[in-house]
């Protein structure tokens, strides 16, 4: 097993300071997001993503607001890291080209511009005007599993062809199966020119972020996004610093410390946890029925304030088929249901 | 009754709902389409249900425009040409409704200010996008009750119901409606949002509106001017619907609003295309009503104006 990947390359993206947003409810300090960046330049961690857990334009009633603006965030993270390159989320619809500009000149470098898994054709503009700024452009289709092989492969060559220079999987949901990606990632190399890459972008849903990451890579992808202690939406995650220790395992090359990495999530992640990154029942249930992970902590808002139980309104919205952004649809969804319930006034 | 003959530019989506709610308009008459791709569906049925067809763009319509009298033109292109399609038609007389993002004439909430552009005989009314018609009247609805500090909207569509103009220029589409939220909604700051949900069946389009107003808000009123607005909106998109709301929450007012569509062109769930051709529809029959009526002239634009292009 080990010699089949030894001298395999693959270069970790780091998710802590950007999908970690999601699970501190946007709250993460700016001083403290600056530490964690430079341990992690420091670790050898060569590309992070940070700001607003819904990227460029993020802040918004919809998504939450953060403690400080993407460009203090960003301008404050790039003066402090040295090697990393530092990259933003892009999702069309919610941030503009306008937006990335500015990242752009906060030092942002890199984008992961995302649609859903089905509408890769309202990305060209963002992915254009990134190739333009000279950025390193990944199209990132997220709800991956909601999408077959050809399709994603389909939709990753439209990417490609708007000038992406590497193309995601992302695992929103954290629902996939290992066999789920591997196909995936063989559907996309069948069809994307060789000198684009693949990558893959997990959820610990049903904990099988690291499992995932390792098919993708057999596989052929050569970018993994996981977060230093699996800080992120839903039950996190593919945990970074796990992920880094199994490709050490196997002979993957990294360029990461093991060491480091560890006394990063465990040091500065884990003790500004709101909470246990787990796979609690909700989280489950996410991973279960596959459901946007961005969308658990919301949930338990809404049905903490509606007297709904999180579960009830994650299996609705699910039934519904509601996709990320849609956030929105869980305060109705809450409403609705506490309606139906006799808990509100018809 | 005497009717105000039209042409449709753009033979997308749009354009093709467009002939739908112009047939049953008392005061217009649907007379031209244009296109640029002579294979298009659009053209193919605005043939089949007898209007006069080019796919050389406006430029195939120009020689047309006297003869066969063409007073109103609707434009569902994109952008990028609308500028210069609006020169051309504005020059020959025509008056120019804008169903793309490009907003160069004043922007148009029937319910909320169409009766201003017909006085002042606006010869370019710009319609913002579907979910602009879908949203702004709810946010005048709260800020002519107290002052909006920020107004923030979420359009969901049918992944069939948005057409590949919009796909390729997401950007404009939230530019143009963020900027009408502030303009025309009242707010000092308005946040558009867009998603587009590949779900089988389709999905309704849906809309939150959802406003941070400068004090408490005053719920009865608030209310009251809501249901008042929604009923005006109804009268010419009767699928526009409350789901839930409004909800009061601090300084923060949520109202979820749901838009079926008539099922013209495409099916129900493409709200979001009627209430862009219902309102664009309903404006060109106020002009039409005022031509009629012989309270305003289209005055071709001289030619020495065109140097402001």
């Amino acid at each position: 097993m080990t010699n089949e990947h030894k001298g395999r390359r693959v270069t970790l993206h780091d998710m802590c300071l950007r999908d970690g947003m999601h699970a501190k409810r946007e709250q993460i300090p700016l001083e403290k997001m600056v530490e964690i960046a430079g341990a992690l330049d420091e670790a050898g961690m060569p590309m992070m993503q940070v700001t607003h857990g819904a990227g460029v334009g993020g802040n918004s009633l919809q998504h939450g607001f953060a403690l400080a603006s993407n460009e203090e965030y960003l301008s404050a993270v790039c003066a402090k890291v040295k090697r990393a390159t530092v990259s933003v989320l892009l999702i069309p619809g919610l941030g503009t080209v306008k937006e990335l500009h500015s990242a752009y000149d906060c030092g942002a470098r890199s984008v992961h511009v995302a649609t859903h898994c089905t509408e890769a054709d309202t990305s060209p503009q963002h992915i254009a005007y990134a190739r333009k700024l000279g950025m390193d452009t990944t199209g990132f289709l997220m709800m991956a599993h909601l999408n077959d092989p050809d399709g994603i492969a389909q939709q990753g060559k439209k990417m490609e062809s708007y000038g992406a220079q590497t193309i995601y999987i992302t695992d929103s949901a954290g629902y996939m199966l290992p066999d789920d990606v591997r196909a995936r990632v063989h559907a996309l190399r069948d069809v994307l020119n060789p000198e684009t890459q693949i990558g893959f972008h997990g959820h610990h849903n049903i904990a099988m972020g690291v499992a995932n990451s390792i098919a993708a890579i057999e596989a052929g992808a050569e970018r993994i996004d996981a977060a230093a202690a699996g800080l992120g939406a839903g039950a996190g995650n593919t945990p970074m610093e796990v992920l880094v220790a199994v490709c050490r395992r196997l002979g993957i090359e990294t360029g990461v410390d093991v060491w480091k990495i560890q006394d990063i999530a465990e040091d500065l992640v884990v003790p500004m946890m709101d909470f246990p990154i787990r796979v609690d029942r909700d989280a489950l249930t996410l991973g279960y029925a596959g459901v946007y992970g961005s969308f658990l902590l919301w949930a338990k808002r809404a049905g903490e304030k509606y007297g709904v139980p999180a579960r009830d309104i994650l299996v609705e919205l699910g039934r519904r088929k509601m996709i990320g952004g849609q956030e929105d649809m869980i305060e109705d969804t809450a409403l609705t249901l506490a309606r139906e319930r006799g808990l509100l006034a018809a | 009754m005497k009717k105000i003959k039209c042409a449709l530019i753009g033979s997308g989506n749009i354009g093709t709902d467009l002939i739908y709610k112009i047939l049953r308009s008392p005061v217009l008459e649907p007379v031209w389409m244009v296109g640029i791709d002579p294979e298009s569906e659009g053209l193919k049925r605005a043939s089949s249900m007898g209007l006069k067809v080019t796919a050389e763009g406006v430029d195939g319509l120009l020689p047309h425009v006297r003869s066969d009298g063409i007073r109103i033109a609707f434009d569902a292109t994109s952008a990028y040409v609308h500028a210069e399609n609006s020169r051309k038609l504005n020059e020959l007389g025509v008056m120019m409704i804008d169903l793309t993002p490009a907003a160069i004439g004043p922007l148009c909430v029937p319910p909320v200010n169409l009766r201003e552009h017909a006085e002042r005989q606006e010869m370019n009314v710009n319609m913002i996008s579907c979910a602009g018609q879908a949203t702004i009247p709810i946010v005048h609805a709260v800020s002519r009750i107290q002052s909006v500090a920020y107004a923030e909207i979420v359009a969901s569509l049918a992944s069939k119901s948005v057409g590949p103009g919009t796909r390729a220029n997401l950007d404009e589409f939230t530019y143009t409606t963020s900027d009408a939220l502030e303009k025309i909604g009242g707010a000092r700051k308005g946040k558009a949002l867009a998603v587009i949900n590949p779900a089988e069946p389709p999905l309704i389009m849906r809309n939150t509106i959802q406003c941070l107003c400068d004090d408490e808000p005053d719920r009865v009123r608030i209310t009251e001017s809501i249901f008042s607005m929604i009923a005006e909106v109804q009268k010419y998109v009767p699928g526009y619907k409350l789901v839930n709301g409004p909800l009061f929450d601090g300084k923060r007012v949520a109202v979820f609003m749901q838009v079926a569509g008539l099922g013209d062109y495409l099916p129900t769930y493409a709200g979001n295309l009627d209430i862009m051709t219902a309102a664009a529809c309903r404006t060109a029959e106020m002009f039409a009503q005022e031509i009629l009526d012989g309270t305003i002239t289209l005055t071709p634009a001289m030619p020495a104006a065109l140097e402001e292009f």
